[in-house]
């Protein structure tokens, strides 16, 4: 009863509501704060490369043609690819490694005493500082290129594990203890996951550390790759082209990071897509 | 695991005077730091009865439970389970945590069957068990929802199926309604005398409440404060073959609620 009493009463105005209250759900939406605030920033870039504030800065609209060239000729296409062989295999490199390093030293407090220090010092020193040595190790191949992506990646991936494993609840550890599960079943059925959401988010932090990585290595080793495009079209005064490069590899990076969110709730959080 | 406990109870039957299953000699637990919690516990716990803990806050109720679970180490002394000596947790114990201790990534059916996962038993057999054990604690329908869409009572409620799953002799309760709100509490009181009757179980509790130990106990001990000793055991003959809430206004649970009062009081300052 009180339920229809309140729909009469509100009927005339049904129609007015329901248009501001979409209105309202689209403005609200976390995705279209998101739009505006990038729309915004384009806006500005191409009003800024209007005015112009310097010859060497391109409106976003000549920057967008230069970069449909680029992906048109497969210059773009090219340069990415010779770009993810040092990324990729940095990355894998440091998670394989980091996950591994930051679960023993969760795990014994003996590893944690011998290595912490090294990961502790590593994620606060500026490492890129180190890139010019590791030329001198490596060489200017391959090699330095996927050292410079793992001196920037691992660290933060191995403190964030480590902290995700400490911060498993005891009372989870002690529940499976209860329940007679052996060290390996606690591990694996109750700690990693447990541990997953901050170990994910280590690897996000890793991954974006893994792009400046790749990018410095690139610039400042030998230009290759994406780092080539940017400092080629730099030199010839090609600048639509050169801030396309950049462009590409700032929104390549957010997508590929956003991909791993993803990959993480589909795969270890069922209960955050569950109905 | 069950015959092994056969010898040491023969007749169920008879568990309402049944001897001891778990048996605390003279346990002292100091922690490290040199804060005595318990100094020389010595208490039998009969089977298939639920006896209760019951004390002052800090008084080392839950560190000899845990002791008893054999998930923390006692200082001196022994407990006895069904006459064998406990170094660890074990398959005639299980447990039900004062905070859930539920598994948020998993559903309450893989909650309740873990116990069972961890030892091994086969996926479709542990879930037909875990679901008559949910269907028991009143949570059927519930069986593939995650532990953050239920409310506290019901998580308690995964807790407890979770214990009644592995079928132990013995089921150990650390303050399980204390994170829970009054009214479900009551209404999961009412319940847990249902269960406990038709379980046939023997029920370790830890309560600060004496309204909760009164209204579930068939025994009630009284540990002092820290570093803590058996003050009194009390057995409130309550009839709880009626109504449950008539117990309630029973005036044998209202003199054995103020009785325990008048012992505890002392220790308050």
């Amino acid at each position: 009863m009180p339920v229809a009493a309140t729909n009469d009463f509100t009927e005339p105005a049904v129609a007015p509501v329901a248009s501001s209250t979409s209105l309202r759900q689209i403005a609200s939406h976390p995705l279209t704060l998101r739009f505006v605030s990038f729309g915004l920033l384009l806006v500005a870039w191409e009003y800024a490369g209007r005015i112009p504030i310097s010859v060497a800065f391109p409106t976003f609209l000549e920057t967008m043609r230069g970069l449909l060239d680029m992906a048109g000729d497969g210059s773009l296409l090219k340069a990415f690819l010779i770009t993810l062989k040092p990324l990729i295999a940095g990355l894998m490199i440091s998670i394989a490694l980091g996950v591994g390093l930051g679960l023993l030293m969760g795990l014994s407090r003996f590893s944690e005493w011998l290595l912490g220090p090294i990961f502790i010092i590593a994620q606060a020193a500026p490492l890129a500082a180190l890139i010019p040595v590791l030329t001198f190790a490596y060489g200017i191949g391959l090699t330095a290129k996927i050292m410079t992506v793992c001196i920037m990646a691992m660290p933060v991936i191995v403190m964030n594990t480590l902290s995700a494993v400490r911060n498993t609840p005891v009372s989870l550890v002690e529940m499976g203890r209860a329940f007679l599960g052996t060290r390996s079943q606690i591990i694996t059925r109750i700690i990693l996951p447990a541990a997953s959401p901050m170990i994910f988010a280590g690897l996000r932090l890793g991954a974006a550390a893994a792009f400046i990585g790749i990018v410095l290595a690139e610039l400042l080793i030998t230009p290759t790759g994406i780092g080539d495009l940017i400092s080629y079209h730099q030199s010839v005064a090609d600048y639509p082209k050169m801030y396309a490069s950049i462009f590409s590899i700032i929104v390549f990076s957010v997508l590929f990071i956003e991909c791993l969110e993803r990959v993480e709730t589909v795969l270890f959080r069922p209960e955050k897509h569950a109905s | 695991m069950i015959a092994s406990l056969a010898n040491v109870a023969p007749h169920p039957g008879t568990a309402a005077q049944g001897s001891a299953i778990v048996s605390v000699r003279n346990i002292k637990k100091t922690y490290p730091g040199g804060v005595e919690a318990l100094s020389g516990i010595t208490l039998d716990f009969p089977e298939g009865q639920l006896t209760t803990l019951l004390g002052p806050s800090g008084c080392g109720k839950t560190t000899l439970l845990k002791i008893i679970a054999g998930l923390l180490p006692a200082t001196s002394g022994e407990v006895l389970v069904g006459g064998r000596t406990v170094t660890g947790p074990g398959p005639e114990r299980s447990f039900v945590f004062q905070d859930f201790a539920l598994m948020p990534w998993a559903s309450v059916l893989r909650n309740v069957a873990f116990g069972l996962e961890l030892r091994g038993v086969r996926k479709s057999e542990r879930e037909a068990i875990a679901v008559g054990h949910i269907a028991k604690v009143g949570l059927k329908g519930f069986e593939y929802k995650y532990p953050h869409e239920l409310s506290g009572g019901m998580r308690q409620r995964v807790g407890l199926a979770r214990a009644l799953a592995v079928d132990s002799a013995v089921i150990m309760m650390d303050e399980p309604f204390s994170a829970v709100d009054e009214q479900t509490r009551r209404k999961f009181q009412e319940d847990l005398l249902g269960l406990i009757a038709n379980e046939k179980k023997t029920f370790l509790f830890v309560t600060h409440s004496i309204e909760e130990a009164v209204y579930v106990s068939d025994r009630i001990v009284l540990l002092s404060r820290r570093p803590s000793r058996v003050s009194t055991i009390i057995e409130p003959k309550l009839d709880r073959s009626g109504d449950p809430e008539g117990i309630r206004r029973d005036p044998a649970y209202l003199d054995a609620v103020e009785g325990i009062w008048q012992s505890l009081k002392k220790y308050l300052d």
